[in-house]
């Protein structure tokens, strides 16, 4: 058993009081372990309660707080009029809507595309194709955010790659608006949906796929009757990825969406240029909200363990 | 599993597909760095490195590189100290609220970028007063990277164990001694891996970043959307985007082929 801090040398030979002196506290730590657990946890604990929890508590409040229309301060006076404004205003229940159709599509997307390659990548690609396509498909998903989000800018732009490759077929771009926000941010989650899809392909064992097909299954029968329910954990676990990321999204709403207002869009207008706190942190407990309810439903189905 | 030789070539296509899907956008990104056109249409125009060296003797995409490597680094070696302290907490002890704390070090990137954002800038401005900037993106990368180093640390610790460490202490090693010479070298290449790709996800992060960098502070993420929008900076910008990827690529893939070999 051992702990972390490894301040204190204790090479035999070395002066013989700070030798000493490293031995006790190695012994005493060697006895009670109650002491290296507070000494491990204390720092971390330390650190994500008071600058994550209590971060999260404080938006909390500052929802039920005000901004002075003169001066732009923030007034501590209680009330609910960012909470009524946010759950009845028009305005906010559109955006909602928007942006949770919006999530709901780009995770339709992402499951569509991802079942598939995974599929091949779990149960057919042999063992080198298979390490192959593993880190094709997590190069992407660690390269910049923004840049993936810039690119589809550029794709998207008048005389960009879309409207090359459909021009002469006699489409078109989808231009920057809503449709370009669901593309781009179906591009940027698809990696974190393949994976898990990927993970609990994996886990199923071969034996019922040939037992499947033994028994006279064609492939598209033993995939809905055999694979597809023992992989559905992994795909609420990829689902969880794709649609709290796009609730929470903004940035590429803001590259791609034009003039389309997402939660996000909305929560950054009101911390900027509004310059009113309390609404922002209003308007952001809708998909704050929204995201618990997704979380408690999906942790009946056990999917939260395969993240 | 066999296969039926028409839903063989329908899954290959299929995968082939989205290969192309997710790497046409990035290509076209580098492509698009190296063309004449400065409004960046589609096919380039020619080719040309003019914008390479303008994107080098630019003092606002230098500066801001320079930013983002310090950020990175600052928040990575705070990432290292506490994921790695919650990892041996986590592993070796049982105690109670084990769960809540394993859920506290995942929820700064469960929840969605902009939710933490606006919870740290409100904290920091309105009810501690601190004024954004170095202080406030450090403190806020931190937190979202103690995560990366917490989950290779302790993947890395479930798996040696602790027979090594058992048999050390039995031959009469104490704590220290221990730690140096068994411990440290069995989650060398964990921590390693974990601070790369900590610094990664430092070095690309832009939602909590526009939320804490406050006006004085430009980190690379943000000097490109900032330029984004302006006209005629457009060959800048992706030229800047291409170093981004490969300052982001390089210690993933290296991560990836430390914790690869090392599972082998």
């Amino acid at each position: 058993m051992t702990t972390v801090s490894s301040s204190a040398p204790d090479r035999v030979g070395e002066s013989p009081t700070r030798a000493s002196l490293a031995r006790r506290g190695s012994v005493f730590l060697y006895r009670h372990a109650k002491v290296r657990l507070a000494l491990l946890l204390s720092a971390p604990l330390f650190w994500l309660g008071l600058v994550y929890i209590a971060a999260l508590v404080a938006l909390l409040i500052t929802a039920f707080w005000t901004v002075d229309s003169f001066t732009g301060e923030i007034i501590v006076d209680w009330n609910i009029t960012n909470i009524t404004k946010v759950l009845g205003d028009a305005l906010y229940h559109a955006v909602t809507l928007r942006t949770v159709g919006a999530a709901v599509l780009v995770t339709l997307i992402d499951i569509a595309i991802a079942l598939p390659i995974a599929f091949l990548m779990a149960k057919v690609a042999s063992p080198g194709v298979q390490r192959a396509l593993v880190i094709a498909i997590l190069m992407p998903l660690w390269a910049s955010y923004l840049v993936k989000a810039y690119a589809w800018r550029s794709l998207l732009s008048q005389d960009g790659v879309i409207d090359w490759m459909l021009g002469p077929i006699g489409g078109e771009s989808p231009g920057y608006g809503f449709e370009g926000s669901v593309l781009t941010l179906a591009y940027l989650w698809l990696p974190f949906v393949i994976l898990p899809i990927f993970t609990a392909l994996e886990r199923v064992p071969d034996s019922l796929l040939d037992a499947s097909s033994d028994l006279g299954a064609k492939t598209g029968r033993t995939f809905r009757h055999i694979v597809f329910p023992l992989i559905v954990p992994g795909i609420i676990a990829g689902s969880i990825f794709s649609f709290s990321l796009t609730l929470g999204d903004y940035i590429a709403v803001r590259i791609v969406g034009g003039a389309t207002q997402m939660l996000g869009t909305l929560v950054y207008a009101n911390v900027g240029v509004a310059n009113n706190l309390p609404l922002a942190a209003a308007v952001s407990l809708i998909p704050l909200g929204i995201i618990f309810i997704y979380l408690g439903v999906v942790r009946r189905t056990g999917a939260l363990n395969n993240l | 599993m066999r296969l039926s030789l028409p839903s063989k070539f329908l899954l290959w296509g299929a995968t082939a597909v989205t290969l192309a899907f997710i790497y046409v956008p990035i290509l076209v990104v580098v492509l698009n760095s190296f063309s004449t056109s400065k409004t960046l249409s589609w096919p380039p125009p020619g080719f040309t490195t003019e914008w390479w060296g303008k994107a080098f003797t630019n003092a606002g995409a230098l500066s801001a590189i320079s930013t983002s490597l310090v950020v990175a680094a600052v928040s990575t070696v705070i990432a290292l100290l506490l994921g790695t302290a919650l990892s041996f907490a986590l592993h070796r002890f049982d105690f109670f609220g084990k769960s809540t704390v394993n859920l506290l070090v995942v929820l700064p990137i469960a929840l969605p970028g902009i939710v933490t954002g606006i919870a740290l800038n409100n904290a920091f401005r309105t009810m501690l007063d601190i004024q954004l900037g170095w202080f406030t993106i450090i403190v806020a990368h931190a937190t979202f990277c103690v995560v990366t180093v917490f989950n290779n640390v302790f993947a890395r610790l479930r798996r040696v164990g602790t027979s090594l460490e058992e048999a050390s202490s039995d031959l009469g090693a104490g704590i220290w001694t221990t730690f140096r010479l068994v411990t440290f070298p069995q989650i060398r290449s964990a921590l390693f891996a974990g601070g790369l790709l900590s610094f990664a996800l430092s070095f690309d992060e832009i939602i909590v970043t526009t939320f804490t960098a406050g006006s004085g502070v430009q980190t690379l993420p943000i000097f490109i959307l900032d330029n984004m929008f302006r006209p005629n900076q457009a060959p800048i910008v992706a030229v800047v985007a291409v170093v981004m990827i490969l300052i982001a690529i390089v210690p993933i893939y290296i991560a990836q082929r430390l914790t690869t070999t090392d599972n082998r």
